[in-house]
């Protein structure tokens, strides 16, 4: 079974913040080329639940300040998708949390998707999330492709997003939906008002097959506890990219704790 | 038939589509389901023609270059869209997005723009309406174009600087876009050019039609018919070409140039031939031709002319350099340097540097004594002045 569902069908997860979902999303090569597999390894010793590792694109249009300079940074550094696929190789030998690569469309397209998808498969990747491959797009070239490499592409949805829309993106979904907290792009809001919460309620109320977990805007114990009131779980990016950008990879522990 | 538009779900051939984030398919979503129906509005379609006579000065000429047309010994004629308000073609586009705007309800506007012609004509069509304008510039183009910054400013408009990535045109359109993920309900996003998702390279165009439009009224009066042989524009993302084109598309007799700038030569490694250069991708919501690294990134032009010197080109074009339909041509800046100029003495024109890419074409590629080729003349040179004083040192 793939280990995204997996994780999230646990029987029995513990009460409180405990139980639910953290997932953490790192830029690949960032602060240094070769950090990844050390991020990777430290990240699951630490308890954190599933890892979006973030294939780094020269014009990410949904990300904030924080996530474009590591992308830019990791560029600079030399990562690209190959060098990435050759760090990842031999990483199912040490780790068993679920791995996720999150990126933007063109890379996939250039390296062919196909051809990733199968390296995905051979690495041991679980899923993908690529924000500007539509639903439509996704349905009809490459659904079948994902599926036969045993990958879950993760869909998002936004505080706008049409109930009709969400009920359609649930259909295609399998493993969770990536609920974007606002309307912003990443790192962007501090905290979440009523208008976040009544948006909370509202997609809990939908009552959806897939679980849901909530992105954008999280970067404290405390706006992911407000995430995680009605959602399975929540994701850090920025706040963890400035957590390196400060401290490097040797205190990943640290911060992990301080949320959970 | 065989049809070079867009399809109804905005693909050209296989280019075009809309690869947005979630964020802003609402946003895409109300202005694809609106803009057809809005611009098929009696009232709509009234103002619209009314501004383009009474503000931008439409129908602007379509001129028998004799001299020029001597020198290179066929039928030039160039279509004035120097003589626009604001000293281009894009105010047709911007006082297009400005009426759909408004009839969506939307009460800010955000542009991105290279040069800062695209920002100018945005800030003068939201200055006419009385509209909140924030226009994103990259921090470079800032420092480069003074003077296009102190117009947009004397508009009203707020001029943001991109900072992020090369901090030239991609990015400032990665900006606006970011501004409109954050402010998706009470903002319109005006793009400059064919270029972006679905509905926007298929609107852009339709507003651009214009030119096309005039041409052929124009030709059937002075030469008896409305096709000429050739219609020449150049391309950056393309919005003047998708304009002078648009009526002539399915028009198989009538040849299509497109003309890109090769910069310091295609293969020198600072260049915007697209055609040439680029391999099948997606940027800015739109999948076509860029230029980008084998690893997908997306990698940074370069052409003596600000409006050319964008990394991708509209899906339009894409298909029409794909299928063969239109010829792509190259230029680069020394010769469009030389073409400028050129017109200045022999017609007492001086052409903004990216149409000059178009007018150096005579040059290299001849045409038949009694071919009619129309050159589309996108925009005056004045803005160009300091580019110009410094190539020729005068």
């Amino acid at each position: 079974m793939n280990r995204i569902k997996q994780k999230l069908q646990e029987d029995n997860p513990p009460a409180g913040r405990a139980g639910k979902i953290l997932s953490i999303y790192f830029s690949a090569g960032y602060p240094n080329l070769d950090d990844t597999v050390k991020i990777i390894q430290d990240l699951e010793k630490n308890g954190v639940d599933l890892i979006e590792i973030g294939l780094p694109f020269s014009d990410p249009l949904a990300d904030g300040p924080t996530i474009q300079e590591s992308s830019t940074a990791a560029l600079k550094n030399g990562m690209n998708t190959a060098l990435l696929f050759e760090q990842l190789k031999d990483i199912r030998k040490t780790v068993s949390i679920p791995l996720i690569l999150m990126g933007y469309f063109n890379p996939v397209l250039q390296y062919g998707v196909e051809e990733f998808c199968a390296k995905c498969e051979e690495i041991g990747i679980d899923g993908l999330i690529l924000p500007d491959l539509p639903l439509d797009v996704y349905k009809e070239e490459y659904e079948a492709i994902f599926k036969k490499h045993g990958l879950i592409n993760v869909f998002l949805i936004t505080p706008q997003t049409s109930d009709e829309r969400i009920k359609a993106i649930d259909d295609a979904s399998e493993g969770f939906i990536y609920m974007v907290s606002s309307a912003s792009t990443t790192g962007a809001k501090q905290g979440f008002g009523t208008e976040q919460s009544d948006y909370f309620e509202r997609i809990a109320n939908m009552d959806l097959k897939n679980p849901q977990i909530v992105g954008f805007g999280i970067s404290n114990a405390e706006t992911f506890e407000q995430a995680t009131k009605k959602a399975k779980g929540a994701i850090i990016g920025s706040a963890f990219i400035k957590h390196l950008t400060s401290n490097g990879v040797d205190d990943i522990g640290g911060f992990v704790k301080q949320i959970r | 038939m065989k049809s070079y538009h867009a399809d109804e779900r905005g693909y050209y051939g296989e280019f075009g589509g809309a690869f947005i984030p979630e964020m802003l398919y609402p946003n895409c979503e109300e202005l694809r389901q609106n803009y057809l129906g809005i611009m098929e509005e009696p009232s709509f379609k009234e103002e619209f023609h009314q501004l383009l006579k009474d503000y931008v000065g439409r129908p602007t000429p379509l001129y028998f270059a004799k001299r020029l047309s001597e020198k290179y010994n066929t039928k030039i004629y160039l279509k004035r869209e120097d003589l626009c308000h604001t000293g281009a073609h894009k105010v047709n586009n911007t006082i297009g997005q400005i009426l759909m705007a408004k009839k969506l309800g939307k009460n800010r506007i955000i542009a991105e723009t290279g040069a800062g012609q695209h920002g100018v004509a945005t800030a003068t069509v939201c200055a006419l309406m009385g509209i909140q304008c924030v226009v994103y510039m990259g921090e470079i183009d800032i420092a480069r174009q003074a003077p296009n910054v102190a117009r947009m400013k004397m508009l009203g408009a707020e001029v943001r600087p991109a900072t992020s990535g090369s901090k030239t045109l991609k990015d400032a359109t990665n900006e606006a876009i970011r501004d409109w993920i954050n402010n998706p309900v009470d903002t319109h996003y005006i793009i400059g050019s064919v270029v972006g998702p679905h509905p926007y390279p298929d609107m852009v165009a339709r507003f651009q039609s214009v030119i096309s439009e005039e041409i052929k009224n124009q030709l059937q009066e002075k030469e008896g018919r409305e096709n000429p042989d050739y219609v020449v524009a150049c391309v950056g993302g393309g919005s003047n070409a998708a304009g002078a084109f648009y009526h002539y598309l399915d028009v198989p007799e009538v040849g299509i140039i497109a003309v890109e700038a090769a910069g310091k030569g295609i293969h020198s490694g600072e260049s915007a031939a697209t055609s040439a250069l680029g391999k099948v991708g997606i940027i800015h919501g739109s999948k076509t031709l860029l230029m980008q690294t084998q690893d997908g990134q997306i990698t940074e032009p370069y052409s003596i002319s600000a409006g050319l010197d964008y990394p991708g080109v509209g899906p339009m074009h894409a298909h029409l350099y794909a299928s063969g339909r239109g010829e792509f041509i190259s230029i680069t800046d020394d010769d469009a340097m030389k073409a400028g100029l050129g017109l200045c003495k022999l017609e007492g024109i001086i052409p903004a540097i990216e149409s000059s890419h178009a007018l150096a074409i005579f040059e290299d590629r001849k045409f038949k004594e009694d071919d009619v080729v129309v050159v589309n003349l996108s925009g005056r040179g004045d803005k160009d002045l300091q580019n110009y004083i410094d190539y020729f040192k005068l």
